[in-house]
């Protein structure tokens, strides 16, 4: 009995030591992303074809942005996510802050017909710690049963004249796209939004014209809660990412409708946190899922556009509702006409302002 | 006669120890017993409860990023005694460690501290450490200043100056909605970022409305609970302890079901024609939505200690006050309710120190004017990574908690408070 005992404590530390460098082998990853549909056409476009290559599973995880997580496991020495999805500016500060790895961006597979990865990325969307992977837009979208027959809003000075368009507007809780939107009803034009929100006085203008909505505003965190916002009716129009509303439209047949008037478009890049545990698996897997073919397959699940220029003609029809993605892409021509870049080395230096202020604003 | 007194030095123990002794170890051994036993719940709470706070505190305080990141720059800016611009030797130093920094990708880690006093600094900063790599050699003030003019601008340096020590008190400064102005006197925020000042005092006057409520409510339950026969008061009970037993986040998400627009009230309000389809009523999503969602929540904090309380009071002292002729009400105001004082000293402490430090359920119901204090210690900590200014709020509202309770002890008088 005893030596049992004795024979099974052993082979229980012979595994346990034999575990560790197979760990290090990475036979799982753990991909952290935005959640819902978004994370759904990750899945199925990366995830699974990554698993069946290599024989890594790929643990997906939720959460909301930013870097406060990241930047909490670096310092606590205690990393647990392999690779990160964030915004633009975040893998910026991230880089800066030295919390997430330089990548050997030289490494990026070339695109089919032999271009360097450096030049099928789309301007501005490799960077020194991230990969870009979409290029994703912020609109606003109104449920056309409330205003029938063509009565809906076009513009965003629309969204803003709660007298012509009755009814509560959703906006996500931070001063990004809010302040541009609110200029923009204002008659600023698109390309001069942020030279003039880097003075007092365009602060000023921009907190004044959303003074004139602030009652009929109900506030949103996560990219999920839009969409079922407009459905359950709680609001009339909503800001919400694109991505989310044709998502709406197109699998749950909900009667949704984007302007992209005024789109806020920015990108949404792959990083890997400084000591992740499987850092090299990590960057295998961004590898595959920003080659030009899986690019393109993402864009078949959620109307996101490829960061590659070569992905571009691949895209086909939804993978389930067989609509033609193309037209309901926020860089096709006709939907990018008033576009504005979100800007991130303005709100690099920005946000911590804006956001206090925004946050006095809202409290008030 | 005097044999008969023996002094108390003299009493021995059987094996010739004297007795004292004796008893001084014996005494120890149960001391050490005692302490070993003790021992575990005292590291226990020392790990996750002391030594958290003290960091805490000491977070509050602590401004460690210029000195990891420009440690020299740090030193001879301390040293310098400021006004106007530095001498070269300083802008020599800076430039070097900024290099250095920029190198190994420590610059980030200042510039969003500096960035955080002053917008604009962060550009600056990279943009500064990036041209500098092409500069080889002085003088630096002038390469500098060529980069860009901020560095011949003594308010940058004041602020530089400002920043470089290991410790400040700018956290607690902009807690109170305060800042240092560029010529560094002590000025108020500028109104559009006056905050924290009005965050407490809505935390406080909530948490207090929310105490009310809850004696309100409380008190005719925990009555009914220690007077009804018992089969009666056990049904009474579960219904008290179900909710208490039941996911907070589940009592607060059929809360937001109940009072939302499109939601159970709205819709019967609507059905029964007292409202129109377009005048539903807002009770959700701001200060209506917490304080309903809170009182209920907390509710059973207050019937439990009022409960054990009214158990205990004797039935014959109403019964004598009545005998000697006291109305009800009065027999009620003169004997019951003086008895019941502990219990509801206790729940409404209670509640009140749970109220204050909430943070889920106004995050979830609060909306824009529902948000507590502690939804911005959140925020801070989470979102805006200002740990310090983090910090700062939550030491002040330890300080606020503490000075609550030493009110209570000197008004009402802590021993007399009963929690069962």
């Amino acid at each position: 009995m005893k030596t049992r005992f004795l024979k099974t404590t052993a082979l229980a530390a012979v595994l346990a030591f034999a575990t560790v460098p197979a760990v290090q082998a990475a036979d799982a990853i753990t991909a952290v992303s935005w959640g819902g549909a978004y994370t759904k056409s990750q899945i199925e476009a990366y995830h699974k074809p990554f698993e069946a290559k290599t024989g890594i599973k790929i643990n997906s995880q939720d959460y909301n942005g930013g870097l406060a997580e990241v930047r909490a496991q670096v310092e606590a020495g205690n990393v647990t996510w392999d690779v990160v999805d964030m915004e633009l500016s975040d893998a910026v500060r991230g880089c800066d802050e030295g919390i997430l790895e330089p990548l050997p961006l030289s490494d990026l597979p070339a695109a089919p017909d032999g271009t360097a990865a450096a030049d099928d990325f789309i301007a501005g969307t490799l960077h020194d710690c991230a990969v870009a992977t979409i290029v994703w837009s912020t609109i606003f979208s109104y449920d056309e049963e409330k205003y029938p027959g063509g009565s809906g809003p076009k513009t965003v000075a629309d969204f803003f004249d709660t007298a012509k368009f009755p009814g509560k507007r959703g906006l996500r809780k931070s001063p990004k796209v809010n302040l541009e939107w609110a200029l923009l009803a204002d008659g600023v034009a698109a390309d001069k939004v942020y030279e003039i929100l880097a003075t007092d006085a365009g602060v000023e203008r921009a907190f004044a014209k959303l003074d004139t909505i602030k009652d009929d505003v109900i506030w949103w965190e996560a990219g999920a809660q839009p969409p079922q916002m407009l459905a359950d009716g709680e609001v009339a129009m909503t800001s919400a990412y694109n991505g989310r509303v044709f998502n709406a439209v197109a699998t749950e047949d909900k009667p949704f409708n984007i302007v992209w008037d005024g789109q806020v478009w920015d990108i949404d890049l792959w990083g890997i946190p400084t000591g992740a545990p499987n850092k090299d698996a990590a960057w295998d897997f961004i590898k595959f899922s920003t080659d030009t073919q899986r690019l393109a397959d993402q864009a078949s699940w959620i109307s996101y556009g490829p960061a590659r220029k070569s992905s571009a003609p691949l895209v086909g029809k939804h993978a389930v509702a067989g609509i033609p993605m193309g037209p309901h892409m926020p860089t096709a021509p006709e939907n990018f006409t008033n576009a504005i870049q979100n800007d991130f080395a303005f709100w690099a230096d920005y946000q911590d302002e804006l956001t206090v202020r925004f946050n006095t604003w809202l409290a008030k | 006669m005097t044999d008969a007194t023996v002094s108390p030095v003299g009493l021995m123990t059987s094996d010739g120890v004297p007795l004292k002794q004796s008893l001084a170890r014996a005494e120890r051994r149960s001391r050490i017993r005692a302490m070993m036993l003790v021992a575990p719940l005292f590291l226990f709470i020392m790990i996750t409860f002391i030594v958290p706070i003290i960091d805490m505190l000491l977070r509050s305080v602590d401004n460690p990023r210029f000195q990891e990141v420009l440690p020299e720059t740090a030193q001879v800016l301390m040293e310098w005694e400021g006004g106007g611009l530095p001498p070269e030797s300083i802008y020599a130093v800076m430039a070097a460690e900024m290099k250095a920094a920029m190198k190994d990708r420590s610059l980030g880690r200042l510039t969003s501290r500096l960035n955080f006093e002053d917008p604009g600094m962060r550009t600056l900063m990279f943009k500064t450490a990036r041209r500098l790599n092409r500069v080889d050699e002085g003088p630096w003030k002038e390469a500098m200043i060529k980069i860009d003019d901020e560095w011949g601008d003594p308010q940058v340096w004041a602020l530089m100056k400002r920043t470089a020590p290991a410790y400040t008190t700018i956290h607690y400064l902009n807690a109170f909605d305060l800042t240092v102005s560029p010529e560094g006197e002590i000025v108020a925020q500028p109104e559009e970022l006056q905050i924290y000042g009005l965050l407490f005092w809505r935390t406080i006057w909530m948490s207090l409305l929310i105490t009310g409520l809850c004696a309100l409510l409380g008190f005719p339950i925990a009555y009914l609970l220690a007077t009804l026969p018992t089969k009666t008061s056990n049904l009474l009970m579960i219904l008290v302890l179900l909710p208490f037993w039941t996911s907070l986040l589940v009592r607060t998400t059929t809360w937001i079901v109940l009072l939302q627009t499109e939601g159970v009230i709205n819709d019967i309000l609507v059905w029964a024609t007292i409202l129109n389809d377009d005048e539903r009523i807002q009770m959700i999503y701001n200060q209506t939505g917490t304080i309903v969602a809170m009182t209920h929540i907390l509710l059973p904090f207050m019937v439990l200690p009022l409960y054990s309380v009214m158990k205990t009071i004797d039935p014959s002292y109403m019964r004598a006050a009545r005998s000697l002729g006291a109305t009800q009400v009065t027999a009620f105001r003169r004997i019951y309710f003086p008895n019941t004082i502990p219990g509801l000293g206790a729940g409404g402490i209670l509640v009140f120190i749970l109220a204050i430090g909430y943070y889920i359920t106004p995050a979830l119901v609060g909306g824009r004017t529902g948000q507590l204090i502690s939804n911005f210690i959140a925020f801070h900590m989470q979102e805006s990574l200002n740990w310090g200014l983090g910090a700062a709020l939550g030491a002040i509202l330890l300080a606020g908690v503490l000075a609550m309770y030493w009110l209570y002890n000197k008004l009402i008088g802590v021993d007399n408070m009963k929690f069962g």
